[in-house]
């Protein structure tokens, strides 16, 4: 199958290598692999912070690079949730863009649901010898309803113990804009997130929404945590120790 | 109630230094939302009957003139008065005038939000008229002259060791800490004024069209002594608080009191028709409804924000939101908290004195899991975003800089070139800005982002490393 991996802005740009763990887990998973030029970004920063008609400028170019793509698969929950969910509801009074937006929404997915319910692979031949815990993101647990596709994926990986934390599906704080226009209510919620972290022992924190990784990552490196902060897919395309 | 919602920001940063309070605050998880879930989870059919008490709320508002017609119709037939209230004020001035008129000296109160929002007890007390408020929280609260801070339990801000302290100040009475003691001393002063009061002022969980019938939930039996032993009973009610049929009402009874506080069913729920009948040993002589509107109108105006009004006001958005668990209720900086404060407060005051609040969440969605009848907040808060942002008839917003950020940021995404050379510069300028992997300076509010968390810094792009990943990948294809 062909298919179009979408890489997020933060990750084309912060986080280049769980695009390429992407694509090598896709691969991997028998995908033909493309990656369509001019990709840019979902525009989810300008929806979420009410500007509208900004969104829609970047929700048409959106649909313009992927229209013709039988499956987009992308490294995000919130911006696979933001093309599904919240395009239909942008383009609402324009119904040309809305039925695009509709029709292009099911043909994008995160990619732990692709893997799993559209690939049918779940054992991808990853091997990493480690203490696992998995973070449910609330854009792509809450907003997606993928909850046992990551968890599924990583138990078949040789060598990982997969823990659970508690309260693994409480946000982490990060939240986009809110966390740079209220820093110190963002900061106690990772707080807390990493101290339930911390407290399973593990050394892998994994997670399929790369917003959370940086929020949970940068919170653990610049607090010194040895617990590395992972994208899913860099563990699936992990074979070392 | 004077709006202090502009200094969320503030008012939450100084709610997570104070100790005393993070620890009051992890109590409500433990208190209300756990016992949520269980209630929620022995039943059958949680999902339908939460969609059950969505759609009573949708079709009651989409009735409402009719059901509101009814009610008076129904309500004045059991001997009631009803009075209609544009504003908050035209309320208070209707209950302070009825208390004038007939000579009323003490009023004593069941708990309302409602009452809190137009700010009664102030109107009342302007007026020399003495005022109780008789749900315990309600009481605490009032004894230290602070708004509620949570929907269901106004003072859940303190401790038993705050409230022992603020007892023994406020009525002079030794300092005990045992739960059982402050109710009881909260007690003995409460009945002393229960049997002087003139007056009985309440709030209502709904009203029901069909029997002209206020509905109150409680646990403590303050409000059926509160509409019971004064000779006048006000009932404060929300135009959008009214239903049907008592149908209707047996969906709300099986939703709110497992929402708010994981019971089947309150301890007292009282439903009351008009005023005490001839031949009728208990009740007031009087009953007034006060139906207030006080913004609601507008609000059912507009199909994008109706769904505000579905609200029960069971409080368990709050207990689930991850922020209101560390910022607590005071922050909200007027009567309503939480996710469905962040969402009322800039509709029911100018919105520009409440243009922080739906900022002020991640959108996480736990508000929405949890709501009885599916509210769908995180929709409601990006609507309120979008309105506040880009109606003139709103006026705020997020500050000025993060807006303008994500406006030049949206048109860089649909300029693919410019886009890629201004993130080429941006690469060049973070490391000019960075030294041994640690930023020398960065502009705000990035720098406040930066304060505990590491900010990454612009990487080589993945198109850069596209090329030859995928040559390697379509080899690697064929080798297999």
């Amino acid at each position: 199958m062909k298919l179009a991996l979408f890489v997020p802005c933060m990750v084309q740009d912060f986080q280049p290598q769980v695009a390429e763990a992407t694509a090598r887990v896709l691969a991997k998973a028998g995908m033909s692999v493309h990656y369509p030029k001019g990709q840019t970004c979902c525009g989810q920063l300008q929806y979420k912070s009410g500007n509208w008609k900004s969104a829609r400028a970047v929700a048409r170019h959106f649909m313009e690079v992927f229209q013709d793509w039988e499956a987009v698969v992308a490294p995000s929950g919130s911006c696979v949730s933001m093309v599904r969910k919240y395009y239909p509801e942008l383009f609402r009074d324009e119904p040309l863009w809305r039925d695009r937006a509709t029709d292009l929404g099911k043909r994008v997915f995160e990619l732990t649901e692709f893997l799993v319910g559209v690939a049918r692979v779940e054992d991808l031949g990853a091997q990493w010898h480690a203490k696992a815990v998995y973070h449910d993101s609330c854009q792509v647990y809450r907003a997606l309803g993928i909850h046992q596709e990551p968890r599924k994926l990583l138990s078949r990986v040789k060598g990982l113990e997969l823990l659970e934390m508690e309260q693994a599906d409480v946000c982490c704080g990060f939240g986009g804009a809110f966390s740079l226009q209220f820093p110190a209510v963002s900061e106690a919620m990772v707080a807390e997130k990493v101290s339930h972290i911390l407290a399973t022992g593990a050394e892998l924190l994994v997670s399929a929404e790369i917003s959370c990784l940086m929020n949970i990552g940068g919170y653990l490196r610049k607090q010194g945590h040895g617990v590395k902060a992972l994208h899913i897919a860099e563990v699936l395309a992990h074979h070392g120790e | 109630m004077h709006v202090r919602s502009l200094e969320f920001g503030k008012r939450a940063q100084e709610a997570l230094l104070d100790e005393r309070l993070q620890r009051n605050l992890e109590r409500i998880g433990v208190r209300f939302k756990v016992g949520r879930d269980m209630a929620f989870a022995a039943l059958e059919d949680p999902e339908g009957l939460r969609s059950l008490g969505r759609a009573i709320k949708e079709k009651s508002l989409a009735n409402l003139p009719f059901l509101l017609e009814t009610l008076e119709a129904r309500v004045k037939e059991a001997g009631g008065v009803v009075h209609w209230a544009r504003t908050g004020k035209e309320a208070c001035r209707t209950v302070c005038d009825l208390a004038k008129q007939r000579g009323v000296r003490t009023v004593v109160k069941g708990k309302s939000m409602v009452t809190e929002e137009i700010g009664l007890n102030q109107a009342l007390q302007s007026q020399g008229i003495e005022t109780w408020e008789t749900d315990l929280g309600e009481f605490i609260i009032q004894l230290a002259g602070e708004p509620p801070s949570h929907i269901i339990g106004p003072a859940v801000h303190k401790s038993k060791e705050q409230i022992a302290e603020l007892f023994a100040e406020k009525l002079g009475v030794p300092k005990v800490e045992a739960p059982e003691e402050l109710t009881r001393i909260a007690r003995e002063k409460l009945r002393e004024k229960f049997v002087g009061a003139d007056m009985g002022i309440t709030g209502a969980n709904a009203a029901v069209a069909e029997t002209g019938s206020i509905v109150l939930l409680e646990n403590e039996g303050n409000i059926r002594l509160s509409v019971t032993i004064p000779r006048i009973h006000v009932a404060l009610v929300g135009i959008e608080k009214v239903i049907p049929t008592l149908e209707d009402l047996a969906v709300i009874l099986a939703l709110l009191p497992r929402s708010a506080t994981g019971q089947k069913l309150s301890c007292y729920t009282s439903i009351i028709t008009g005023p005490r009948r001839q031949g009728e040993l208990d009740g007031p002589e009087e009953f007034h409804l006060i139906l207030l509107d006080n913004g609601r109108s507008k609000i059912l105006a507009d199909p994008d924000r109706r769904q505000s009004l579905y609200c029960l006001r069971c409080g368990s958005c709050l207990n689930v939101c991850p922020v209101y668990r560390k910022v607590g209720g005071h922050s909200y900086g007027w009567v309503y908290s939480g996710p469905i404060g962040a969402v009322l407060t800039p509709q029911l005051v100018p919105a520009r004195l409440a243009r922080d609040l739906p900022f002020a969440s991640t959108l996480c969605g736990a508000c929405a899991e949890v709501c009885p009848v599916k509210i769908e907040l995180p929709k409601l808060l990006l609507t309120m975003r979008q309105r506040l942002s880009e109606d003139p008839n709103f006026d705020g917003g997020i500050p000025l800089i993060l807006r303008l950020a994500a406006k030049f940021h949206g048109w860089l995404l649909t300029h693919y070139s410019l886009y890629r050379l201004a993130m080429d510069g941006a690469r060049v300028a973070s490391r000019l800005l960075m030294c041994d992997g640690r930023w020398s300076w960065l502009p705000p509010p990035l720098s406040r982002w930066a304060r505990k968390r590491y900010l990454p810094a612009p990487a080589r792009p993945f198109l850069k490393i596209w090329p030859r990943l995928k040559k390697e990948l379509v080899q690697g294809g064929e080798k297999s």
